[in-house]
Parts: structure tokens; sequence; C-alpha cells
């Protein structure tokens, strides 16, 4: 389809994507992007929460043009049983700061405009194009890619695998495993839209300040899962995520669960009255630092979603999938500028620069707790969110039982539930987890 | 038949009616291996899809109807290592468009 051969090839116009594709373009590489949806961001879906700081490193001045919802000012946790939330709250108006820490945004926008950014830098960018697969010589280094457009193959030095979670190309090629049911969490949302007044009301804003909120506890029916509702401008971003080997396990459906969230009565009247404008559903890599692949070999490295880069337990995801597509884009340009050829031996420098990096530090300290959630998915988001709850209601409610007694039957009730060595060895666990 | 969903519950073609796609008409990109009895991973695919694309038919098979997929890859996770289903992408521009994301 075309003839020249390019620096790079990138393979998606996601976060990693489109910061690998701007970080070589903007060094005078010649870059080809292929984005199979029909304008960047049409495939794409998230909360979505961005963090300033890892997209300042790839646009300085990114507050001046981008898409932005609201900065965040307050963010919540919420505990949840089926008629009452404990929550966490912290709100602070150091957040009300000139250059906002984070964001909320609509990813079909945004990535609208970083695609723009893009291709201003140089890079070629096709859309409605789907990568088929690989082209590697018998000795399987990757020349290029297949496409499904006519007389397809394209060719570069080194293809950036930026295909997000469910990447088809590097599990044809054999370079990775396709995710492992346990390792990944299937989110549902909807994009729920009110005026803006409304919205700031119920959520005591001023003008563009924002608020999310991350809740847990029986919503998710005793599943490793989480909800999540995020305030844009004009519409409020809500959604539910369990992981697909316990969404399996129980039969219960997504859309289900969703439904059931909405109803909560914390939850309805936030999005009461609210129009509804999209369902959109997408898998999160959730096996955090024990599922990343091999992350490079003869002429390709994999960045984002598709190489597992997200921390579930700090709800981070863009922002490590932007550092890593950036990080890979800084060593393939300084491979390029030593004259060197793109083989496995050189590509390491990208796994190298990753180490030194916050993703994989991050990702590192996590790394036995996606399986102490998973084994414990019970106590985690059923058990505990119940006594709490339950624990604060005693604690709050007055009717005449003296506090000694209501100490004494909240203690039972945790012993009860969970037995003193269960107890300890949960806290425990989650500490050693958590280090 | 698949039972209903309860009452109370909004069917989830309303909730794909919202969504904009761009149908391959005759090429779908998902296909069921041809089967008598169903495997426990294809009637999970019943329930687990968000577009509920899979359901049984008067013969107990399940079939696929991939015009509302949101291809979010959740039935490649299950049931492609068993074979049970044909998993790829939509050719270029075709199946869903998210306005938002």
């Amino acid at each position: 389809m075309i003839e020249e051969k390019f620096d790079a090839i990138v393979i998606g116009a996601g976060m990693a994507g489109n910061a690998a594709a701007l970080t070589m373009a903007k060094r005078g590489m010649k870059v080809l992007q292929l984005e199979r949806g029909e304008y960047p961001g049409s495939k794409n879906v998230q909360g979505a929460i961005l963090y300033a700081d890892m997209l300042e490193k790839i646009v300085p001045d990114f507050r001046e043009e981008a898409p932005l919802e609201r900065h965040i000012v307050e963010q919540r946790f919420w505990m949840m049983n089926d008629t009452s939330h404990v929550g966490l709250q912290y709100r602070s108006d150091d957040f009300n700061e000139e250059r906002p820490n984070r964001y909320t945004i609509v990813r079909a926008q945004f990535d609208k405009w970083f695609s723009k950014e893009v291709q201003k830098a140089g890079a070629l960018v096709l859309c409605e194009t789907t990568a088929i697969e690989l082209v590697q010589n018998p000795q399987g280094k990757v020349m290029g890619v297949r496409t499904d457009r006519k007389g397809g193959e394209v060719h570069a030095d080194v293809v950036v695998l930026a295909e997000g979670v469910n990447g088809l190309l590097g599990t044809r090629a054999g370079l990775r495993e396709r995710p492992a049911p346990e390792n990944v969490a299937l989110a549902v949302k909807e994009m729920h839209f009110l005026p803006r007044e409304t919205i700031e009301a119920r959520f005591n804003l001023n003008g563009d300040e924002g608020v999310v909120i991350e809740a847990a506890g029986t919503i998710s029916k005793g599943m490793t899962g989480v909800g999540f509702i995020y305030t844009n401008k004009e519409s409020i971003s809500i959604g539910l995520g369990c992981l697909v080997s316990d969404l399996k396990a129980t039969g219960q459906t997504p859309y289900g669960l969703l439904e059931a969230f909405k109803r909560h009565p914390s939850v309805a009247r936030l999005i009461e009255g609210s129009e509804v404008k999209e369902y959109a559903a997408h898998l999160i890599p959730e096996g955090g630092y024990n599922a990343i692949p091999q992350l490079y070999g003869d002429g390709w490295v994999v960045v984002g979603d598709a190489a597992q880069l997200n921390n579930a337990v700090h709800r981070e995801g863009s922002n490590l999938a932007m550092t890593s597509g950036r990080i890979a884009g800084e060593a393939i340009f300084q491979i390029k500028s030593r004259k060197e050829p793109m083989t496995a031996d050189n590509l390491k420098l990208y796994r190298k620069m990753l180490d030194d990096s916050f993703v994989m530090k991050d990702l590192k300290k996590y790394k036995d707790m996606p399986a102490l959630l998973h084994t414990s998915s019970k106590n985690f988001f059923l058990t505990y969110p119940e006594l709490i709850a339950k624990a604060m209601q005693t604690y709050v409610r007055v009717d005449g039982v003296p506090k000694l007694d209501k100490e004494k039957a909240t203690v039972k009730s945790f012993k009860s539930a969970r037995s003193l060595t269960g107890l300890v060895g949960d806290a425990f666990r989650f500490a050693r987890a958590w280090r | 038949m698949v039972e209903p969903p309860k009452v109370d519950e909004p069917r989830v073609e309303d909730k794909l009616f919202q969504n904009r796609y761009l149908v391959d008409a005759g090429r779908p990109h998902v296909k069921i291996r041809a089967h008598i009895e169903p495997s426990p991973e294809l009637l999970a695919l019943i329930k687990i899809c968000p577009a509920r694309c899979y359901e049984l038919n008067a013969k107990g098979q399940v079939e696929v109807a991939p015009d509302g997929c949101m291809e979010c890859g959740t039935c490649r996770v299950i049931a492609e290592p068993t074979g049970d289903i044909e998993w790829g992408y939509p050719r270029g521009g075709y199946g869903v468009l998210f306005k938002f994301g």
C-alpha cells in the first residue's frame, strides 16, 4: 500500500501509541501510525482521569489546547453495602492551582486532539486501517505489518505495538499470550448528561472543579470489582468493572451489576433525571507486575495496555500507557541516533529505561496485590464492607443501648464473620502486599 | 431460550441503541464453531457479554450476532483458548464508533 519504508510503525492511536508516535516524530523520525477506528478515539474507552504530569512530559503546554473536562479537587472512596456507604473524602483547595494535577476527560475528544499533535509533528496517521499481522523475516525479526488495505503491507525498522489490551498482532505472532480471565476486568460504563449547574450543585462544585468517586463493596457481589463516578462538565461517567474470571464463575451480567449500582440510594440521587447517551465496555489489565509480558524483541516493542502496564491499586493506566509510549520512543530514537539496528539486544534499552521509571517501580511495589484481592475477594468486597457499614450504623444510631454493649456487639460480629486469625491474617497479607 | 431480564432492568438493546455503529454487513468479526452441545465457555458468554451478542437458539446451541459488539474482547479471553470462537477485529472503520469513549 505504501512503498516507502518508515523508521517506525505505531499500531494504535490511544494514549500509548500517540505518546510514542509524537515522541519519535518530534525528533524527526519518519513515523507511520495505524488506527482501525474512523478517527482516533473512536475505539477507545476509559473512565476517564488524566494525570497532568505524564502528559506535560510529552506536550508541555497541553492545558492551552487539550479538551479537558474538570480539574479534580475532591476524591471520595466509598465502601458500600446495599443501603449505605462508609466514605473517605479528601477535598483540598490546593487542587485549585494554576496547573492542576488531575483532570477528567472524554477520551474520544481527547484522543482526537492528541492525534492532531502527532500529525502536526509530522507523523503519517492512517485511520480506518486494521493491522492484521506482523510481517517477520525467516529469523523472526519484525519487518512491518500486513493491513486490511489493498496491497496492505508496510515496512519499518521497528514496530511499536500500542494495540491495547486485546492486542491481536502480538499474540498472533506468538510474542505474548492473550490475557487470562483472572488478569483482566470487564468494565461497563454509561455517559449520563445533566446541565452543568445540576452537576455542580449535586457535587458541591464551583466552575470547573470536579469530584471523582471510587466505590467498592456489595455492588460487586463478592467479586473483585469496583465502581466509579466521575464528573465531567456536562456529564457524569458512571461504571463498574469486575474480574472476567469472577464474572464467568458467578454468571452475573455486567449490565445487571451496573443497573444495581445506579439504583443504590447513594448513587441514584446523583444521576437522577439524566439523559444517557452512550454505553461502553472495555477490558482493563489487572494482572500487574507478574502479568507483564516480554516487552521487546527483534524489530518490536510493546507499550501500554498491550503490555499490561496498569496500576490497578491506584486506578492508574493512561499515565503508564503514555509514559511507556514516550520511553519506547526515546529509546528507539537513541538507537537510531547511534545508527544501530533495531535488534532485541539494542531495544533492551526500552526495558531498562522503563525499569528506572515510576511505571515499573510502582507495579513492582504491588506485585502481590492482584493475587491477594483475587483469592480473598469475598472478604474484601463483601464481608468487610457489610461489617464496617453495620459498625458505623451501630455507632451513630442513638437508641438507649449502652456504648460498651455496642462495642462488644461490633467486635463479636467481626470475629464471628472472619475469626480472629482470619482478621489478623487478612490484615497481615494486605500489609505485606501493600509494602 | 434465555430467561428475559427482570422488568425493572432496561434491556441491553435499549442501551446499545444509544451507540453509533457501522456494521460490516455479511462479514461478522466473531464466529462460533459449529457445535451440538455448547461448552461451559460458550454458555458463559450468554451472561458475560456486555452487549448480549450471544443467545441460545431453539436447538440449545449458542449463536452470535455481533452487530452490537463493543469490541471489548471478553469473549475472546474466555472462549478463544478452547477453540469455541474465532475472534478478530472488524475491518478498518467498521464496528462500534464511540462518541465519548
